[in-house]
């Protein structure tokens, strides 16, 4: 049986609560709103704001969980397609660096009055054995690539083709090789002298020029045509240190015009090389040669 | 037994405090007899039956008074709760003690009444202490008295009893 003494404290608490309860029925507040209906209106107000809030806590919760594994998808998804888009950038800006390249080969076609054709490089490697630098292009004999013909890029001359070339390849002696050489001019003092290869940076070097001429670092060096195989005119490079030499000549480097590492297109001089000019020639000019 | 004697208290009490409303001292202190009624069965009967007492007679009080229903019976309940406790956990049968549960009491009953009074008319608290506490000894000396009429009561009626008998068998 319940014994009510056990339960005082509840008893006390309800009958409490049942008072305050009765008073505050009678009670009004300043709006004229029961205090019983404010008070209950109030508590329900609050706990319908804490439940909503709560729902609306677990829902957002629920929604960014989703969001969240939708945007790993979208992530995953972004970068994959931003990966393929760097690919095709790449390929686009080696487009692009080619097209360039061509389109200064194209000028360099078109302002020539000598007939060429381009070429690609498809092998060679200028930097595998130190002093050897030769490289393989697409073109042979079957367009009438013959062996001594002159090599050019749009920034200056390249080489000159050795060896017997294949039908639809040739093998050019760059003009960085060791044993490479052209004649060579300065073009705004006309000293005249030879380009040769060298073991060293920069990789060109003037040489049979006297101590006694104005060579300044900065000029730039031309073919002067006098060996057979480059026309006149075109870019060797630029004189980087011309230095008074142990004997009669100076000792003159050049920074070559054309970047050797990256040669992608040349364009080959269909002109067979003539025999070098004597001493006699040189000295007695274009007329003498006649 | 208990609840006819509760019952009877909280009657008695009622037409007390109904028939001798214009009683007062200093000028108006009333005698709650009511409260007096509730505080002597919460230290006779327990924390149960005082608070009990002190919600029903409260609440009739404040019928009976007019008013908002509820602040007597709330303060009453209070009141005969822990007299009820307090009296279940220490000796109060002496005059003295009782005396001081019966002041406790009123001045607990009265500080309730007035604040909740105060509270919901939106009215800051004020307490007239002298007269609250003369209305708390006026109460506390009335229970005293209450006690020992109650309590004294049987004996009186024995001792009358038994004086009867004896003059019966004496022969003048």
């Amino acid at each position: 049986m319940l014994d009510i003494r056990k339960r005082t404290g509840w008893i006390f608490l309800i009958v409490m609560v049942a008072q305050v309860l009765l008073v505050s029925a009678q009670v009004q507040t300043r709006s004229g709103v029961p205090v019983v209906e404010a008070v209950s209106f109030g508590a329900f107000a609050k706990v319908q704001g804490v439940t909503s809030s709560a729902v609306r806590g677990v829902r957002d919760v629920w929604s960014n969980y989703a969001e969240l594994q939708g945007a790993r998808d979208e992530n995953q998804s972004l970068k994959q397609r931003l990966a393929e888009l760097e690919i095709r950038l790449q390929e686009q800006r080696a487009l692009a660096a080619r097209t360039t390249r061509l389109q200064e080969l194209l000028t360099l076609q078109q302002t020539t009055e000598l007939p060429t054709v381009a070429a690609d490089v498809i092998g060679g490697n200028p930097n595998a054995i130190a002093g050897i630098r030769e490289i393989t292009i697409s073109r042979g004999t079957a367009d009438g690539v013959q062996p001594g013909m002159a090599v050019m890029a749009p920034r200056g001359i390249v080489g000159r083709v050795i060896g017997q070339p294949a039908s639809r390849a040739s093998r050019v002696q760059l003009l960085i090789d060791r044993d490479a050489a052209a004649g060579a001019l300065t073009e705004r003092s006309r000293v005249g002298g030879m380009a040769v290869g060298m073991d060293r940076d920069p990789p060109v070097g003037m040489e049979l020029v006297a101590n006694l001429q104005d060579i300044k670092p900065g000029d730039l060096v031309v073919t002067s045509g006098v060996d057979g195989i480059f026309p006149k005119g075109y870019a060797i490079g630029w004189v980087e240190t011309a230095q008074r030499g142990p004997g009669l000549y100076l000792n003159i480097s050049v920074r070559p015009a054309v970047d050797f590492n990256s040669l992608e297109e040349v364009l080959v001089i269909l002109v067979p090389p003539r025999p070098a000019l004597s001493e006699a020639e040189i000295k007695a000019g274009p007329e003498g040669r006649k | 037994m208990k609840v006819i004697a509760v019952v009877a208290a909280l009657v008695l009490a009622l037409l007390f405090q109904t028939t001798l409303a214009g009683i007062s001292f200093r000028g108006g202190t009333l005698v709650n007899f009511v409260l007096i009624a509730v505080v002597y069965v919460a230290l006779s009967f327990g924390a149960v039956t005082g608070l009990l007492a002190g919600a029903a007679g409260g609440l009739v009080q404040d019928a009976i008074a007019g008013g908002v229903v509820g602040i007597g019976g709330l303060s009453k309940t209070i009141v005969g709760f822990f007299v009820g406790v307090v009296g279940a956990h220490f000796i109060v049968s002496q005059p003295a003690t009782r005396f001081v549960m019966f002041v406790g009491g009123t001045v607990v009953h009265e500080l309730c009444f007035q604040s909740l009074y105060n509270l919901l008319e939106g009215r800051a608290p004020h307490f007239a202490w002298g007269t609250l506490f003369t209305q708390a000894a006026v109460n506390g000396l009335i229970g005293i008295l209450a006690f020992q009429i109650v309590e004294g009561a049987p004996g009186l009626m024995q001792r009358r009893e038994t004086r009867r008998a004896t003059f019966g068998r004496r022969r003048f």
